[in-house]
């Protein structure tokens, strides 16, 4: 139980995927411009990851290991759809914002990472709580750095002004503020890892 | 004992120069500057100045005690950088806008890549673009000069308004074709009499300071003259509507080439060692300013080719290695 639960929460701080690991940096950078686009991002990605990881993980013995990364992908790629069309249908505004990284999804490293080095090795039940905890993990980090950029670069969080005098930094919703706060966050997470092995 | 016999490995001739003496005497030979800066546009160029010099230097120390470093403030480098960066300021920027510059500069661009003489890209141009692409309406909200050397335009009881663009900006849009349309001289160009940034008007003293420190071999020519000469030139043929009938001078003298040449881009940490690549590094810089001012969204250009070519400098640096002595030159490269 304490190994399962240790699956879970080593996603979240210890070896988060984009302070730890830096992968999937691509859509984190894209995204993070409002929290809005960070919570609807990381829930689909936090969806076809546990998913996926669920699949993969029932599949890995029948998988031949030679062409085991189209399966993968195929099977990434199907819930990708399932989530796209979910989200066309129910929330057709959010699909409009996150355009193109939706579909993206397919090709995100920690998804796939996650399926070669973890799914394609372990249980069912390990699996899901993996992908589960690097979801939310995913989620925590994008929000954060969302949360940073909205709050300095449009004034806002969640589209409600916190105050009306501010002058928004152009800059923090336009790229170079997604690498600037980006960067910051991975030394502060840096600052925090050597602090605690001390 | 007494110290009488000093054992040190060479050079055993020093010339009793130091790092904090050169940085002072670039801030000093700024200064001029600064006070035909404060007279140009009033004294509100003065509360930037020094609000940009004192967030610069609290930043640095306090930085300096989270890191648990010496605090070196008085090598006077922070100083210098809020000079700078307030040089590259239009006079009618907010103070708080000013200050969070200054922050970026000395917190993110110098001390996050670990302090003086570890930073990459120059701070005080790094913190302009900064300041450029955040808050673009504010930067480029140039005023009108309040007083020339032929006596005060406006009087001192309305110290802002008057927004005008600058020289480049008409030559952009196309509002202007040369310099008898905007109403000035070259001697006003030379004097500072046009709207601008704090520092980079007036040419005659920018060019005094940069004498005193040629002279004082504190800089040299490489540089400079390399990207006065490449951008004059590429203006000369290509600037204009027809091949060489752009007004050079004009486009040399209104915008920040002076300032940049001479005072930024030969940032010793941010500029190539070798004379090689330090002609290389000037020439890149003039050739970036040019494409920037011909080509791209922005009138004026220095800032965004000087903060370029310093990304290069690492592989200029590498490429312009010098021979190894009792190496041959042919054959194989020797990297160091």
């Amino acid at each position: 139980m304490k190994g399962l639960l240790k699956e879970f929460s080593k996603g979240i701080f210890r070896e988060n995927p984009i302070f730890v690991i830096a992968l999937g940096l691509c859509p984190a950078l894209a995204v993070s411009v409002s929290l809005e686009n960070a919570l609807g991002m990381g829930l689909a990605a936090t969806f076809v990851l546990v998913c996926s990881n669920f699949i993969i993980s029932g599949i890995r013995d029948i998988v031949p290991s030679q062409i085991r990364i189209p399966c993968f992908i195929v099977v990434i790629a199907s819930f990708v759809t399932i989530v796209e069309l979910l989200m066309a249908a129910f929330s057709p505004q959010l699909a409009k914002q996150l355009g193109i990284f939706v579909p993206l999804i397919v090709v995100n490293c920690i998804i796939l990472g996650r399926a070669e080095s973890f799914a394609s090795k372990n249980r069912i039940l390990p699996s899901i709580l993996d992908g589960l905890g690097m979801g939310l993990g995913f989620t925590l980090a994008l929000s954060f750095v969302a949360v940073i950029r909205e709050l300095f670069g449009s004034g806002e969080i969640l589209g409600f002004a916190v105050n009306k005098a501010y002058l928004p930094a152009t800059i923090m919703i336009l790229p170079p503020g997604a690498l600037l706060t980006l960067g910051m966050l991975i030394g502060l997470t840096n600052l925090i890892k050597s602090r605690s092995r001390k | 004992m007494d110290n009488k016999l000093l054992l040190s490995i060479s050079p055993h001739v020093h010339k009793g120069e130091s790092i904090s003496r050169i940085i002072w005497l670039v801030f000093f030979s700024l200064l001029p500057v600064g006070v035909a800066g404060i007279f140009i546009f009033g004294p509100r160029a003065l509360w930037l100045i020094v609000a940009c010099i004192v967030t610069a230097i609290a930043t640095e120390a306090i930085i300096l005690l989270l890191r648990h470093k010496k605090v070196t403030i008085i090598d006077g480098s922070a100083a210098l950088t809020g000079l700078l960066l307030a040089y590259n300021l239009p006079s009618s920027l907010p103070i708080w806008m000013a200050c969070v510059g200054s922050f970026f500069a000395i917190a993110v661009v110098k001390q996050a890549f670990g302090g003086l003489g570890r930073n990459i890209f120059n701070p005080a141009l790094a913190a302009r673009a900064f300041l450029l692409i955040a808050w673009s309406k504010y930067m480029v909200n140039f005023t009108q000069p309040i007083c020339t050397w032929a006596g005060f335009t406006r009087p001192f009881a309305y110290p802002d308004s008057v927004t005008c663009a600058t020289p480049l900006a008409l030559l952009k849009e196309g509002k202007a074709e040369g310099i008898y349309q905007m109403g000035i001289n070259y001697l006003d160009l030379f004097l500072g009499n046009r709207p601008g940034c704090i520092g980079e008007v007036c040419i005659v003293l920018l060019l005094a300071g940069a004498l005193f420190l040629l002279w004082r071999k504190i800089i040299s020519w490489h540089i400079p003259l390399s990207f006065i000469f490449s951008l004059g030139l590429l203006t000369w043929f290509w600037g204009g509507s027809q091949i060489g009938k752009a007004d050079v001078l004009l486009s040399l003298l209104s915008g920040g080439v002076v300032l940049g040449a001479f005072f930024m881009a030969t940032d010793y940490v941010t500029s190539p060692l070798t004379r090689k690549g330090q002609l290389i590094f000037g020439f890149g810089c003039g050739l970036l300013t040019f494409i920037i001012r011909k080509w791209g969204g922005y009138p004026e250009g220095v800032s965004f080719a000087i903060l370029m070519m310093n990304g290069a400098v690492p592989l200029l640096d590498r490429f312009c290695s010098p021979r190894i002595y009792g190496h041959l030159t042919r054959g194989r490269r020797h990297s160091v």
